[in-house]
């Protein structure tokens, strides 16, 4: 991990620096990039002294991007103040790594990994996604759908986290937002300390080498009009990048690195089994070297034997590759099995964030309890002897959810506070944070 | 020896009883394509008794589901066509006959004695129509009663299987239910006609986890209630564990692990039970670095591997002498009582095996 820490940050400038000689109109973008990105590393760092935002300024000096983007980051905020997101305020007291962009340090950019503390290679800050509800002639929004309401994570470099939630609660929309295939209506995602929130289509594309997915469908995500050689080598074809020994052998490469045979190139989509398919959505994900795979429930459309095969490669090419993943699934025990962190999500907001083992023998917040205790277990020893938390009722509407904390409608632990006040997630145990007015396994008492 | 030969022998009879109620035999359901003869079915075997449950496990293509759309006679080529599909084998359903029934006869049995819960509720149920017509609809086809009468029915289902305002919800359309919701209609449909034996496909498949286990807890409630026969159908072991009285492996068409859920979770005898379980990341147990997968990929049903149908999978397909594996095919024997496998490893060589290397290690 602390490896794969070091590689990465000490990478993090690189991107930017290619960016300007490749484009100069960018030149802006990527300076503020470089410069967040130190600043980013700074503030892990954590001394105090000069806001972030003093770094920002030096970058409006430069026009286009740039400014665009700086324009567009006070109305964020504005927005994330209206929306009365109270998780941040609330982190900002509790530690150091959570503290909003603007509260942190930039003293010059010491490189973190010399210091020993993790830069993330993604943060996420309030991140917001309505989708409008339009009625009429006119479009007139009469609503929206919460999707992903004000939302704030990191993902560091070499770690895998884990998202996990029903269907519903925003976690894939989560998943197209931090790959920026969605734009957030509101915070903010850096990438590497660039903030690509509201970057456009052709600004992106130098990040979309660093950052890939692989789908659920593994029907539905490869052309069936294409070969396996033109599937995977589509992602050096869009990027301009010749690969050494020229793109047929490193297609041939990577399908060998994901355990299928090398003469499959000239093969079609239809010819391979389900678990197959997968190996080639993981061999066009990887074809660039990312740097973060996010990938979307990746093994919930295969048969258990098979999703043992991928789960297993998904493992090995991390430690191979030294990758970093975002996993979303709504499985728990395969959630369990592959994240070091792990973030539960419920209509739109994290309920509790905590790493893997603290999670799932100390839950803290009722939803996980209930959800772990929901999760038929291959034993029928257990049929009688476990106590099921049992839910009522289905998920409540994003479009109108309940006031206060979202959970409380189905909580058994519910009280007067929930109805009125939403719970900030707010870190009850080293690395453990959660939103809940009354959690469980707290340490110590005073603490709901 | 044959599988029925087996099923006699270890068919759980209860003493002074005839026939068990619902009774396969030597079942084969094959389907003959341009590629070839697809044997989804190839030979599979069971009984079960009304208020016992029976877990059918599998993964896709081991023609679990269609082994259940057999019993329920949703097989059959329509007369027009030439014949899609060729069954044989007996499937007694209390004492008759269905395969080479008429098909009258089978249509007025489907839904009042036998019926099914399908995987997808948004696909089984009408978008046009409302639940509560449905739902009629089912009760009128085996009663003759008024429709006054069948709304009063439908609505007391709806509220049995615990839908929330159940005289308001019986006019709303499939699409205005939530997913766990439909499910609940569904069942409600399936069950207006106290059915006797309960056919669930993949019923919590396509719903979320703190839904499946309403879902679970309502089967096995309503099953206590109506005392029925029910075969529960998934890939999921998690599940049937929540379930099962009896447990059925399939394999490539057939049945590699037969018994009581408990023995078979406590002790699996067949290599391919071991995978599974291998192969499933584990909420209860402490975490493990690695999974064990089973190596490759489930069998074409038209080329069936000889032999052991899962010996180019088995990481055990040497053990047994004279390549026995790849060349006889194992039949289903007896381990301790009732519970059966079908691997030519002697049981005392896979009862080391499970204890001493697969155990351990889930």
């Amino acid at each position: 991990m602390s490896e794969n820490a070091k590689k990465k940050s000490g990478k993090a400038g690189e991107p930017a620096e290619t960016e300007q000689t490749r484009e100069p109109a960018e030149a802006g973008a990527a300076a503020e990039a470089q410069e967040s990105a130190e600043a980013g590393a700074a503030e892990e760092a954590g001394k105090g002294g000069e806001s972030a935002e003093s770094a920002e300024p030096d970058g409006a000096d430069v026009p286009d991007g740039a400014a665009s983007a700086e324009s567009e980051q006070p109305a964020e905020a504005a927005e994330a103040a209206e929306d009365a997101e109270p998780a941040e305020p609330a982190e900002a007291v509790d530690e150091k790594p959570a503290a909003p962009v603007a509260s942190a340090a930039a003293v010059p950019a010491p490189r973190s990994d010399a210091d020993g503390v993790r830069t993330p290679l993604l943060r996420v800050r309030g991140l917001t996604r309505h989708f409008p509800i339009t009625k009429g002639l006119l479009k007139r929004q009469v609503g929206a759908v919460q999707a992903v309401d004000g939302i704030d994570f990191d993902v560091y470099p070499g770690e895998t986290l884990g998202v996990v939630g029903e269907s519903g609660c925003g976690k894939s929309t989560m998943g197209r937002l931090i790959t920026r295939l969605d734009e957030p209506t509101g915070g903010t995602v850096e990438f590497e300390g660039q903030d690509i929130t509201h970057l456009s289509p052709g600004k992106l594309r130098p990040m979309r080498r660093d950052v890939q997915m692989i789908f659920q469908d593994p029907y539905g995500s490869l052309n069936p009009r294409h070969t396996i050689g033109g599937i995977v080598s589509t992602p050096f074809r869009l990027q301009g990048v010749e690969p050494e020994g020229g793109v047929k052998k490193e297609v041939q490469r990577l399908l060998e690195l994901v355990g299928l045979s090398p003469e499959h190139y000239n093969r079609y989509p239809h010819e391979f089994s389900g678990g197959q398919r997968q190996r080639i959505g993981i061999a066009r994900a990887l074809a660039l070297k990312p740097k973060l795979v996010v990938a979307d429930e990746p093994v919930s459309a295969l048969d258990v034997s098979i999703q043992a095969q991928v789960v297993n490669l998904m493992d090995d090419l991390q430690d191979e590759l030294g990758l970093t993943y975002v996993i979303i699934a709504h499985d728990l025990s395969v959630i369990r099995h592959v994240s070091d962190r792990i973030v539960v999500m419920y209509l739109g907001k994290i309920v509790e964030l905590a790493d893997r083992t603290s999670l799932y023998t100390t839950p803290m917040h009722p939803y996980t309890k209930a959800l772990m205790s929901a999760v038929p277990v291959p034993d029928t020893k257990r049929r009688t002897e476990r106590d099921r938390i049992l839910l009522k009722g289905d998920v409540p509407s994003p479009i109108n959810p309940p006031s206060g904390c979202r959970f409380r409608t189905r909580c058994w632990k519910a009280t007067e506070t929930c109805t009125t006040t939403e719970p900030p997630l707010v870190s009850l145990k080293d690395g453990h944070k959660v939103a809940c007015h009354h959690p469980e396994n707290a340490p110590g008492p005073g603490t709901a | 020896m044959t599988d029925s030969d087996d099923t006699a022998s270890g068919a759980p009879k209860p003493p002074g009883e005839g026939a068990p109620f619902l009774d396969v035999r030597d079942l084969k359901v094959h389907f003959p394509t341009d590629d070839g003869l697809v044997k989804s079915v190839d030979g599979l075997s069971f009984t079960l008794e009304k208020g016992k449950t029976l877990g059918i496990v599998g993964e896709s293509g081991s023609g679990k589901s269609v082994t259940s759309l057999a019993v329920m006679g949703l097989h059959r080529a329509s007369r027009r066509q030439r014949a899609t599909v060729r069954m044989s084998g007996e499937i007694r359903l209390d004492g008759q006959e269905l395969i080479g029934a008429d098909p009258d006869e089978v249509r007025r049995l489907r839904g009042r004695r036998m019926a099914m819960i399908f995987q997808d509720p948004l696909s089984a149920l009408h978008p046009y129509y409302t639940v509560g017509k449905q739902i009629v609809e089912a009760y009128r086809v085996h009663h003759d009663v008024d429709k006054k009468t069948a709304r009063k029915r439908a609505i007391e289902m709806l509220d049995r299987v615990g839908i929330p305002q159940p005289d308001k919800r019986v006019d709303d359309h499939p699409h205005q239910f939530s997913g766990g919701m439909r499910q609940r209609a569904m069942i409600a449909m399936a069950l207006v006609n106290n059915p006797e034996l309960l056919i669930a496909d993949e019923p919590t498949t396509a719903l979320d986890v703190t839904v499946q286990a309403q879902i679970l807890d309502l089967i096995r409630d309503l099953q206590k209630e109506f005392g029925s026969a029910v075969i529960v159908i998934t890939h999921d072991l998690g599940v049937v564990a929540e379930l099962a009285d009896d447990l059925l492996v399939m394999y490539g068409g057939r049945c590699v692990e037969r018994g009581p859920a408990d023995k078979i979770f406590e002790a699996p005898q067949h290599p391919y039970t071991w995978g599974l379980l291998g192969s499933m990341p584990r909420i209860d147990r402490d975490h493990t670095d690695r999974l064990i997968p089973v190596k490759g990929s489930p069998p074409s049903l038209i080329n069936v591997p000889s032999g052991c149908a899962f010996n180019p999978r088995c990481p055990y397909a040497d053990v047994p002498k004279d390549d026995l594996t790849r060349t006889v095919r194992p039949e289903l024997t007896e381990a301790t009582t009732g519970h059966f496998s079908a691997c030519h490893m002697a049981p005392a060589e896979r009862k080391r095996i499970w204890t001493e290397e697969i155990a351990p290690k889930l």
